[in-house]
This record gives C-alpha cells, structure tokens and sequence, in this order.
C-alpha cells in the first residue's frame, strides 16, 4: 500500500527496534541474546506463511473472528440528545457523531490479548521453548496466556502483582481452572511494572527453555513491534467493516492505552490516512493534576524501563513513581515506544479519562447497549463520550471496545456501594 | 604514586599491582545511602583498609531489573534514606578526599543518569573520583548512548559477560569493554545462587582467549573459599548480596543502622580478603 511514501507513520521501527528516539533494547547481558534470538526467530516466522495461516486458522475457529464492528445506536442517539441540551435549540440536529464498537470483547477470553498470545506461543513452539511466563494487570492477558498454553500443553506461570491478585480474582481463579500458575508479586506497589519486573527477572533465570509472552507493546525489542503486528488484525477488520457498512473511512478512532497494545493494533492500519483523527485515552485516575495516575505521555517525561525508552512516571531522579488506576489493566507507569513516537510527532492525540469518568462510561454502556465492557475499554468510553457530542452527525467514531466488563464487577460494586 | 592516579587509570594500575603480587582483586558491593549516607560512607572509607581491592557503589533504582530480593530491599532502603544521583557522587567525593587510590565503580541503572543528564553525570562522576560505570541495562547494543560521554569523561565502561553470551557475540562486547570483564557467573539475577567450579573452569579460558583484559567474576560469591576459588581462577571476585545480607542482618526493627553494623560488615569483608591473599600463597 502506502509503505513507501515518504512521512509514512508505518515504516517504524528502524533495526534497532527504534521509533524515533524511543523503543530500543535496553537489558542486561544476560537476556541480550535471547532478545536477539526472539527477534530472529519472529523475522523467519513471518517470512513462512504456515506461520500466518496457522495463526489465522486458530483466530477464526478458536477466537471467533473477525470481530463484530457494532453500530451502537441507542448511545448514538443518547449523546445526540446530550449534544442538543449543551447547545440549546439552535442546533439539536448538527451534532453527535456516529458510535461503532469494534468488539474485542467477543474475543474467546473476553479481550483483544489473545490476538498477540497467540501469534507469540505459536512463535515460542518454533523456538523450541518448553515453558511459558507472562505479566498480567488486569488479569486478561494472563488468562489468554494460561488459555494457549492449555491448548498447546505448555506450561505456564503468570506474575501478578499482589494488588491486582486481590482486585482481580476471577481472573486469578480463570487461570488456575487453566492450569496456569499465578505468583504474586509483592515488591513495590504490587501491581503490573512489578510483575513485568519480577517475569523478567524469572527470564533471566530460565532463559534456556522459558518463551516470555508479553502482553502489550512494551518491553525491548522486537516485543513493541511484535505484539503490535498481532493486534493489527483489530485495525485490518475495522477498515474493511467500516468501508463496507459506510463506504468510507471513521473520522476518529479511539482506544484506552494501559502498555497501548489495542491501540496501536486499531490505530496502526489507519496511520497514514490523514483525515482520521486518533485519540489514544490514559488512565487519570483521581485527576491528571493529583499525584494518582496513570498518564505517562500527559505527566511522564522520556526514560528507560523494562528494556525500552519511553515516556515514563518518575521523579526529578529518575526513580519511577508508582501509577494509579481503577483499571488494573492501566496501571502501569509506562507506555508502549510507538505511542511516545506517535505522542512527539502530533499523529495521535493522548487524553485522560478519570476513574470516575470511566466508572459512569461503563454503567452507561451497561445500560445503553446491553455490554459490560472492561474498566480499561470504559476508559475509551469516557473519550467518545465527551468527543463525540462535539462531532457532526454524518461523522464516523470507532471505539475499540478491547474488553468485556465481568471480571471488573466486584471492583465496580465496591465502587458503587454494592456488597455482592 | 599515591594521589597522582587519574581516572580510568586506576583500575588498569590496581588489577597490574595485584597481578605483580600475585594474586586476584577482592572487589565489593554495597549500595550507596543503605542504610543511611553517614553509615554508607563510614563503609566505604573502612572498605580499602578490611582488604577491598576495588570497590563498587550500588546506585539505588526503583526498579533494578537485574537484582534479587536482597539488593531489591536494599534500594528501597537507601531511597528512603533520600538516596539521589547526586549525592551518590557526593558520597564519592568525600570518599575520595582521603583516599587517591582505591579504584571506585559505580554500579546501577540507566534511568537515572538519563535524569541526570548524560554529559553533565559522566563529568561529575570523573570529578567525583568515580573510575569506571557499569550500567546494566545499557548492552553494547545501545552503547552510543553513554560510551563517547564516558570516554570523553575517562571513565571505564565495564560490561557484563554472561555465560548466555557465546563466542560469535563475546567480540562484540569485549570491544566495549574497558577496565575489566565482568563475568555474571549464572544466567539469574543477583543473591540467588552460584555457579558451580566447573563451569567457571570452562568459562573463564573462553573469555581469555578474546581479551587481555582482567576478568572479574561476580553473581553468587558469598564465602571466603568461594571469592578465594574465583580470585585465583580470575583476576577478582565481586561480593555483594553476601555483604549486603550481613549488612540487613545488623539493622534495628526499624531498618536503622546499630552501633555494630560497620564492624559487622568490614570483618566480614576482612575474613574475605584474607582467604583472597592466602590465595597468593599458595599460588606463589
Ligand atoms: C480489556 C483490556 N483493554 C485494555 C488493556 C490495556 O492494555 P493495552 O493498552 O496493551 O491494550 C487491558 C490490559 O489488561 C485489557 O485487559
């Protein structure tokens, strides 16, 4: 397609595993040739088309894709009425732009990471590698990690920090059903950067016969870019569901961005067609202006973590502070490289979206459409919410609706005042 | 040629020295500011005189991705003890101030000298009196990120060898390497286990072989026979989760240094150098 046009946002990462000045591969010794080996391994994968065709075959039998594109229509006319009663009579009619859900959250395990687990344990099976380990927040990439594991016979342990084990415990139960283990990771704020710190370190130990399955865009390269080309199937359907049901392309896209790995899967694909606007949602938390937060790219400032340079959490030392979310799947103090790159050169835009905003964006989706989605995609709710009202009518919003809402029920009653 | 020394000098001169003695270097950890800066710097002005040969300052980061529980706990230590960057340096500079000789390494991760600011910390450092750095996370992969910066500054770039790095790759790092080899004795992280004599028999003549540098073996040395085994097989042994332990062990309930915490540490640090020079005996 437009691969080599010049300005593309498509053509990155350079060799290095570089977006610009961010991504990179910055890990001790130890891992370095096993990174390398990954990378390798990937590069040959996707050169054997039995690799892609294996990986297709199970994203349509076993995931149940494609994924619905959904015209959410009775939240469509609701923020129509909302656009109305903020611009009193005079223009009732001009505003409220159209709502798609592209539904991720129909995936088998309820979430967009199988798309990514997959692709890397059919990619660990090539390599030879006889175990899995993986980081998870939320739970969700963790239980699509224990899923393929089962259905490949590998086995797996997840790192979950002790936080998210306690706030997330369908999840943490799912997993065990699936024969995973779950280790709880009690080292700093005990949520996902030190679970990803403590898979690390387990890799480091085990790097022989241990594949680690990272669930987002993050870490050293090749795992941004990797992860990335998985998730890009999300993007690739969107695009040919959205020309189908409206002849043209979405004016906006929108997606929650905990490590950013549903983003960049939506987002990429149309990286390149100016006229679509992105709009990338992060956690704030109590407010982008308290200290409890998860905005990397709106509060960080550029730094090194978990083998990549990007935006980061972190004091005026360069210690990392701890992120704050209701979404365990958000809380994370950084941000895949790509995003930081797409941040600095303007293509997307990355906004905030509070716990509270998230919280009324997922009881209203509960209501309006009949679907729970997950606390990370309400994150992106939140975002149409405010955006769309503010669009014309005949424009076109797709909101990447990453996840479904079950495993956040407890979380979300406690919230509410609900004992269950 | 006390107090003439300069930096990145002082490393190559002192591994020379021992080598003339006959014997490997016994180089030690410890992290800056643990528990608290006056205790770490007591530490390290008794260090040289309990037998360190070469002495490393564990930088203290949030997130040290190489470290097990042990070091973990101990940065978390010296950060509430107000551990910054800056006053690492300065812990070095009072150091320095009364001895010219002993070669000092900082240790540690690369964001917070990315905090620092790359250029202003490798000139601070090298006014500070600090030899050489090892930055963990920053593989020869990304070395243009620190390497002209260090060498401009005369600092050492010390990098890791793991027994993961084979010989197509070994090349590569030695020749980013300068001051000494270190050889991370297991493939894990710090303070778990150690490596057995064997394969340090068989991975010390590999790395020989594509370098005339000195090589110094670290990860998983805690006991005086053991730091004595990998000086003489070697050209030093690296102490540190070993140090640190006795260090935690010394703490009040409160994490707060006791009156016998120094002593505990460098006594220990002496009965390990001990077995380091009774080495040199046997040998000569
Ligand atoms: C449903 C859902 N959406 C989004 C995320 C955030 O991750 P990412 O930004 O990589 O998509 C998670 C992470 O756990 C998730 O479970």
């Amino acid at each position: 397609m437009n691969q080599l046009r010049p300005n593309s946002f498509r053509l990155s990462p350079d060799a290095r595993g570089r977006f610009g000045p961010f991504g990179g591969r910055f890990v001790a010794e130890t891992l370095m040739p096993l990174i390398l080996e990954v990378e390798q391994a990937y590069e040959a994968a996707k050169r054997d088309p039995a690799f892609d065709t294996e990986w297709r075959r199970l994203l349509t039998h076993y995931v149940g894709r494609p994924s619905p594109l959904w015209y959410a229509g009775r939240l469509t006319e609701h923020l129509r009425q909302e656009a109305g009663k903020g611009r009193g009579a005079a223009a009732p009619e001009a505003h409220g732009a159209k709502i798609y859900f592209k539904r991720e959250e129909l995936n088998h395990t309820g979430a967009h990471k199988i798309n990514a687990v997959l692709g890397q344990i059919l990619l660990a099976k090539r390599m030879g590698k006889t175990r899995i380990i993986a980081e998870t927040g939320a739970g969700q990439h963790g239980v699509a990690t224990a899923t393929a594991c089962a259905l490949f016979d590998l086995p797996c342990t997840v790192f979950m920090g002790a936080t998210d084990v306690e706030r997330q415990q369908p999840n943490v139960f799912r997993m065990k059903l699936l024969g995973a283990e779950v280790m709880p990771v009690t080292s700093g704020a005990a949520t996902l950067k030190d679970a990803m710190n403590e898979a690390l370190r387990h890799w480091v130990a085990n790097v022989e016969d241990t594949y680690y399955c990272i669930g987002t865009v993050a870490g050293p390269h090749p795992y941004p870019v990797m992860v990335r080309d998985f998730q890009c199937v999300i993007g690739e359907e969107t695009r040919e569901q959205v020309l189908a049901a409206e002849g043209r392309l979405p004016d906006a896209l929108v997606c929650a961005v905990g490590g950013g790995s549903s983003a960049m899967g939506l987002f990429f694909p149309f990286l390149d067609d100016a006229g679509v606007a992105m709009y990338g949602v992060e956690a704030a938390g109590r407010g982008l202006d308290t200290a409890e937060h998860a905005a990397s790219l709106n509060r960080g400032r550029p730094g090194v973590l978990h083998g990549n340079r990007t935006y980061l959490l972190q004091d005026a030392h360069g210690q990392i502070t701890e992120a704050h979310s209701i979404s365990a799947g958000l809380d994370y103090p950084g941000i895949g490289p790509e995003h930081s790159w797409l941040h600095e050169q303007g293509r997307v835009q990355y906004v905030g979206a509070t716990d509270a905003e998230a919280l009324d964006a997922f009881q209203l989706c509960s209501r309006l459409e009949g679907i729970i989605p997950a606390l990370e995609s309400a994150h992106g709710l939140a975002q149409v919410i405010k955006l769309a009202p503010t669009m014309p009518r005949d424009s076109i919003i797709v909101l990447n609706l990453s996840g479904r809402g079950d495993k956040d029920i407890f979380t979300v009653a406690q919230h509410l005042g609900v004992k269950l | 040629m006390s107090g003439a020394a300069t930096n990145g000098s002082r490393i190559a001169g002192r591994f020379a020295a021992l080598k003339q003695a006959g014997r490997g270097a016994l180089v030690t950890y410890l992290q800056a500011y643990d528990p608290d800066p006056a205790t770490s710097l007591a530490l390290l002005r008794g260090l040289p005189g309990a037998g360190a040969d070469l002495i490393e300052v564990g930088v203290p980061f949030t997130d040290p991705m190489a470290d097990g529980p042990s070091i973990q706990r101990a940065a978390q230590r010296a950060l509430k003890a107000g551990a910054t960057l800056a006053g690492v340096l300065a812990l070095v500079r009072d150091f320095r101030a009364g001895d010219a000789a002993t070669p000092i390494i900082l240790m540690g991760y690369y964001n917070p000298i990315l905090a620092y600011g790359i250029d202003r910390f490798c000139t601070d450092a090298a006014a500070s009196g600090v030899d050489g750095l090892i930055v963990v996370d920053v593989p020869p992969e990304e070395a243009d990120e620190i390497e002209p910066q260090a060498k401009a500054a005369g600092l050492d770039l010390i990098r890791l060898v793991a027994p993961t790095t084979d010989d197509a790759r070994l090349p590569r790092v030695l020749a980013a390497t300068s001051g000494f080899v270190y050889y991370v004795s297991i493939t894990g992280i710090t303070g778990t286990r150690s490596a057995t004599a064997a394969s340090l028999e068989q991975a010390i003549p590999r790395i020989r072989q594509h370098t005339g540098l000195p090589v110094a073996i670290g990860f998983g040395i805690r006991t005086p026979q053991q730091a004595a085994a990998a000086a003489r097989l070697a050209d030093g042994a690296v102490v540190g989760t070993a140090l640190v332990d006795t260090l935690a062990g010394s703490l009040d309930e409160q994490g707060r240094a006791r009156p016998e915490t120094v002593r505990q540490v460098l006594d220990q640090v002496r009965g390990l150098a001990e077995a380091v020079r009774d080495t040199a005996n046997r040998v000569a």
